[in-house]
């Protein structure tokens, strides 16, 4: 614990010194940034040897605020969440030395170490007020993170919406820790005393936690921050915020969840349906986007949804005292928060480097890019695939193991069953939209020809780009070949989360890894098959003749890039199906004359939450408090008035 | 894990193209041709294999990557497939989600290797291929997980066994998930009333024109592939049907390539005697397959019993 907290400090140090090192030379500028890689490498040691060994190991301090303590603890869960909030800061920091123009990047630097270490105090805090500072400074770092690029209008709007979406999540969150601690003077969490899982008050409590976590986390429908933030942010704050940042969101809905032995089955009903609604809506909204990274952040929606399928199903499992179920649904979650960190970094990365050298998201203006920026192009593809769940990469080990859960769920009978049983097949169901909306995004931006001239100057990113983005894909590369290794590694966490006794949990853990020793076993008959068949076509290539040519396009005689199928048209089908959803807006297209010249279409799918919900609600909230500016006039004598008058009623009140 | 033998692999390596041959003749039954030999597909990939290329300058090695892992992972496929009564070589818990997983990896390759051309048409493709195969993964899996609702049984292995003694127990549920699976293999294959691989028109093609650009071993590639996941999809099919299952190992293989010829000859006669869906209404299709497997569920659920 001590080598974690002095990496930590390490971090911290290095965001300070980042602060005021725009002032000093080019060279001295790069401390910030390797001190912190430097840190975090040096914390993860502590992590892993916690996550792999189960070590737990405490520190606590006193504090002097009322009901505070500096209690903090280093478990399994806490190790696990850890090993992405150090591994991927290292990581986006290294990418962002070059990512970031040369300039006033110091303030970036601060809130960057900032939001690392307040990250790790989140995962580490035993005690709700210092969890709940840590979260609010975390929320904060983000939020000025996002706005890094403030001199952007939609980057300043969605910076704002941001900020009001997680205060609104705190606000639940803070009621949430109040309940947990009314009989304890400290908010230690060990203190808390817990009403049993079926009374109403546990039920409130699991709803704030629901809300107040899910907002962060991007549950439908509180994730509408999500397509906001992540496009307006730098892509190495995109790819940490969407990696990590909102999988704090499950990290305290797990660790809430954790605090009851025996869980509601009503809660685990609750969390499938939450992750079937957010798993469908996500990827259907993430289809009719335009732009790539807006697409990324709907894509965490539906992850997020994956996992909480997951979570669903280890909560199910825990309140019908069904071992397996518990075991292979939490552990499939769990491995998702993992897998999602690592291959929606990996894209986003990927996209920021597009963007960068391109200047602009939009995928109908893009393609052809793979042969420009092949490292790109190839740490994007490995990311997509693993998205969509194929195997030989990790996605489909951790969609795999929900599976296998929903099958122990499936035996279960009745209701369970038929929830086990809607989550095979929305999870069928993601899977599918998931392949199409990756082959439309990587098919779009790195296939084909280019769209317009942008692309005639896009360049390869440099080595400090590349190197995070390769490591990551290698990383979603080898949990796919080797899961059964991995899952092992995990044991201690799993063995925490499903509250299992030894004895009980190793039967099920051996089961779970000589399952996955299979599949990694045909996955490699599957890539020998590949290098085979591979081989012998290159070997026909080179003896036989190979006529380079132009594509075949049925007899026309001009193709011309501009006649490749769009992003927007290969989504066209979707768009339609499920245009009662989507309500994609076409403006209608007027034809003037009888010749016709020039005509565009554009169209446009905002969030449905965010029309239908969200703007008239808050447009009737605003009606209604503004009201209340009456009393805020100005006239500093009624501002005394209203003091003495809120002095003499607390006095009243407490004298009474 | 390994309790079954190789016989389907090798069965499926050396016999699948037959299948093609087969659905090709019974079509020309119906038409009053002569129709193509039946080792057509044979002589195809044989062909293609000792051909040159032509590769689109627009190309990079993504389009390389659709014929090569597609036919990688249908022969990884086959491993825990069973054949009848015949047991697959490897059978674990969950195969058939690794079974829908290398499908839907060689379909999104397939997919990527078509945008890769740059090609309007192959995009057009692309997409409905995409589009269909989101709609029929879920329904596909449902069909399955019916099936291990009652039985409880969770390798494709077990999934047959039971689905095919259900037939007895359960007539309604198990007729209701045999035909979502078959609807599903006519999609999966780009059979009628789904997608017409005899058309010659370019829009109005689905899988063929994905691979438009494709040639020489390249395109003997995609050739033998079609033929084996053919043969994965028949043999699930045949599996699940009690006619065609005998346990005892000679007998059990003709009884199951029986099987086999059955479905092909029934997928020609479906070929022969429908046209086409429109494109707009293949998902209605799609979905009634997967309302069926979802009423089949319900069934094998014994809810309201």
């Amino acid at each position: 614990m001590e080598t974690l907290l002095a990496a930590l400090l390490g971090i911290l140090l290095s965001a300070v010194f980042g602060a005021i090192s725009d002032r000093l030379p080019g060279r001295w500028r790069r401390l910030a940034p390797a001190g912190l890689v430097v840190s975090s490498l040096l914390g993860l040691l502590p992590v892993l040897k916690t996550l792999l060994q189960g070590e737990i190991s405490a520190f606590r301090l006193p504090w002097g605020v009322p009901g505070g303590s500096f209690s903090l603890l280093l478990d399994p869960l806490s190790a696990f969440f850890l090993l992405f909030v150090l591994g991927l800061s290292s990581l986006a920091a290294t990418y962002a030395v070059e990512y970031l123009e040369a300039g006033r990047t110091g303030f970036f630097w601060f809130f960057f170490g900032v939001l690392t270490v307040s990250m790790s105090m989140v995962t580490l805090a035993r005690n709700a007020v210092l969890f709940l500072v840590a979260w609010e400074i975390m929320t904060l770092a983000s939020f000025f993170l996002v706005t890094f690029e403030d001199e952007h209008l939609p980057v300043r709007r969605a910076g704002w919406f941001y900020l009001a979406a997680s205060h609104v999540g705190t606000a639940f969150l803070l009621l949430l820790f109040v309940l947990l601690g009314r009989g304890t003077p400290v908010l230690d969490f060990d203190l808390f005393s817990f009403p049993a899982a079926e009374t109403l008050e546990a039920g409130v409590l699991f709803a704030l936690a629901l809300v107040g976590f899910g907002v962060k986390a991007g549950f439908v429908p509180l994730h509408i921050w999500l397509p906001e933030a992540h496009p307006a942010a730098p892509s190495p704050v995109s790819a940490l915020m969407s990696g990590v940042l909102i999988k704090m969101g499950i990290y305290g809905l797990v660790r809430v969840l954790g605090f009851w032995s025996v869980p509601s089955v009503a809660w685990g009903k609750i969390l499938i349906l939450v992750g079937l609604s957010s798993g469908i809506l996500g990827v259907l909204f993430a289809l009719a986007q335009h732009d790539l990274k807006r697409l990324l952040a709907y894509h965490s929606v539906e992850n997020i949804g994956i996992i909480a399928l997951g979570l669903g199903l280890g909560v199910l499992g825990k309140s019908l005292n069904q071992p397996l179920l518990a075991v292979w649904g939490m552990g499939g979650g769990l491995l998702h928060v993992a897998n999602h960190a690592m291959f929606k970094s990996v894209l986003f990365l990927g996209a920021g480097a597009v963007a960068r050298t391109t200047g602009t998201r939009d995928m109908d203006r893009l393609g052809g890019l793979l042969r420009k920026m092949p490292w790109t192009g190839g740490c994007f593809l490995v990311g997509a695939a693993a998205i969509t769940g194929i195997p030989p990469l990790n996605g489909f080990v951790s969609e795999f193991l929900i599976f296998c859960g929903a099958f122990h769920g499936l035996k279960a009978g009745g209701l369970p069953a038929l929830f086990s049983y809607s989550v095979v097949m929305g999870l069928g169901l993601i899977g599918g939209l998931a392949a199409a909306c990756f082959a439309k995004a990587f098919g779009a931006v790195f296939l084909g020809e280019p769209r317009n001239g942008a692309e005639h100057a896009a360049r390869e990113a440099g080595p400090l780009m590349r190197w995070p983005m390769g490591i990551l894909a290698a990383v979603c590369v080898l949990v796919g070949l080797f899961p059964g290794v991995v899952v092992e590694a995990l044991s201690p966490l799993l063995r925490q989360v499903s509250g299992l006794s030894p004895a009980d949990f190793s039967p099920i853990k051996e089961t779970m890894t000589g399952t996955l020793e299979v599949v990694s076993r045909i996955a490699f008959v599957f890539l020998a098959g590949v290098l085979g068949l591979w081989g012998f076509a290159a070997w026909r290539a080179r003896r036989g003749a190979v006529a380079k040519s132009v594509t075949w396009d049925c007899g026309f005689a001009a193709p011309s890039p501009r006649m490749q199928y769009s992003a927007s048209s290969f989504a066209q089908p979707f768009t339609d199906f499920f245009r009662g959803v989507l309500r994609t807006r076409f403006p209608p297209t007027v034809l003037r004359d009888l010749f016709p010249t020039e005509s565009a279409l554009h169209t446009k799918t905002p969030d449905v939450f965010h029309e239908e919900l969200y703007r008239p609600l808050f447009g009737r909230l605003k009606e209604t408090l503004l009201h209340g500016r009456r009393l805020q006039h100005g006239r500093l004598q009624l501002y005394v008035l209203y003091i003495v008058a809120t002095l003499v009623a607390l006095l009243v009140w407490s004298r009474g | 894990m390994a309790d079954g033998s190789m016989t389907n692999v090798f069965l499926a390596a050396v016999l699948s193209p037959l299948l093609l041959g087969v659905i090709n003749r019974t079509k020309a039954f119906f038409a009053g041709r002569k129709g193509v030999p039946l080792g057509q597909a044979y002589y195809d990939a044989a062909k293609l294999l000792r051909k040159g290329m032509v590769l689109s300058r627009t190309t990079t090695p993504v389009f390389w990557l659709g014929p090569v892992a597609g036919l990688a992972a249908m022969t990884s496929a086959l491993l825990f497939v069973p054949l009848g009564g015949l047991p697959a070589a490897v059978s674990f818990p969950g195969d058939w989600i690794l079974l829908a997983g290398l499908l839907a990896l060689a379909r999104f390759l397939t997919v990527l290797s078509a945008l890769d051309t740059g090609s309007s048409f192959e995009g057009m493709g692309a997409s409905r291929e995409a589009f269909f195969a989101s709609l029929t993964e879920p329904v596909f899996l449902s069909a399955l997980a019916a099936l291990s609702l009652k039985g409880g049984a969770s390798s494709l292995n077990d999934l047959c066994a039971f689905a095919s003694t259900l037939f007895a127990e359960n007539l309604p549920a198990a007729v209701l998930v045999a035909a979502a699976l078959f609807i599903v293999y006519l999609t999966e294959n780009a059979r009628l009333p789904v997608d017409d691989p005899n058309t010659h028109l370019e829009l109005t093609m689905i899988h063929e024109v994905m691979v438009l650009d494709h040639s020489g071993p390249l395109f003997g590639y995609v050739v033998y592939g079609t033929a084996v996941k053919l043969w994965i999809f028949g043999s699930i099919v045949v599996s699940v049907c009690p006619l065609f299952r005998a346990a005892s190992a000679p007998f059990g293989v003709l009884v199951a390539l029986a099987g086999l010829l059955a479905v092909a000859v029934l997928t020609g006669v479906v070929e022969s005697v429908m046209a086409r869906l429109r494109l707009l209404r293949v998902p209605l299709l799609i979905a009634g397959a997967g309302v069926s497997a979802v009423v089949g569920a319900i069934l094998l659920t014994g809810v309201g019993r």
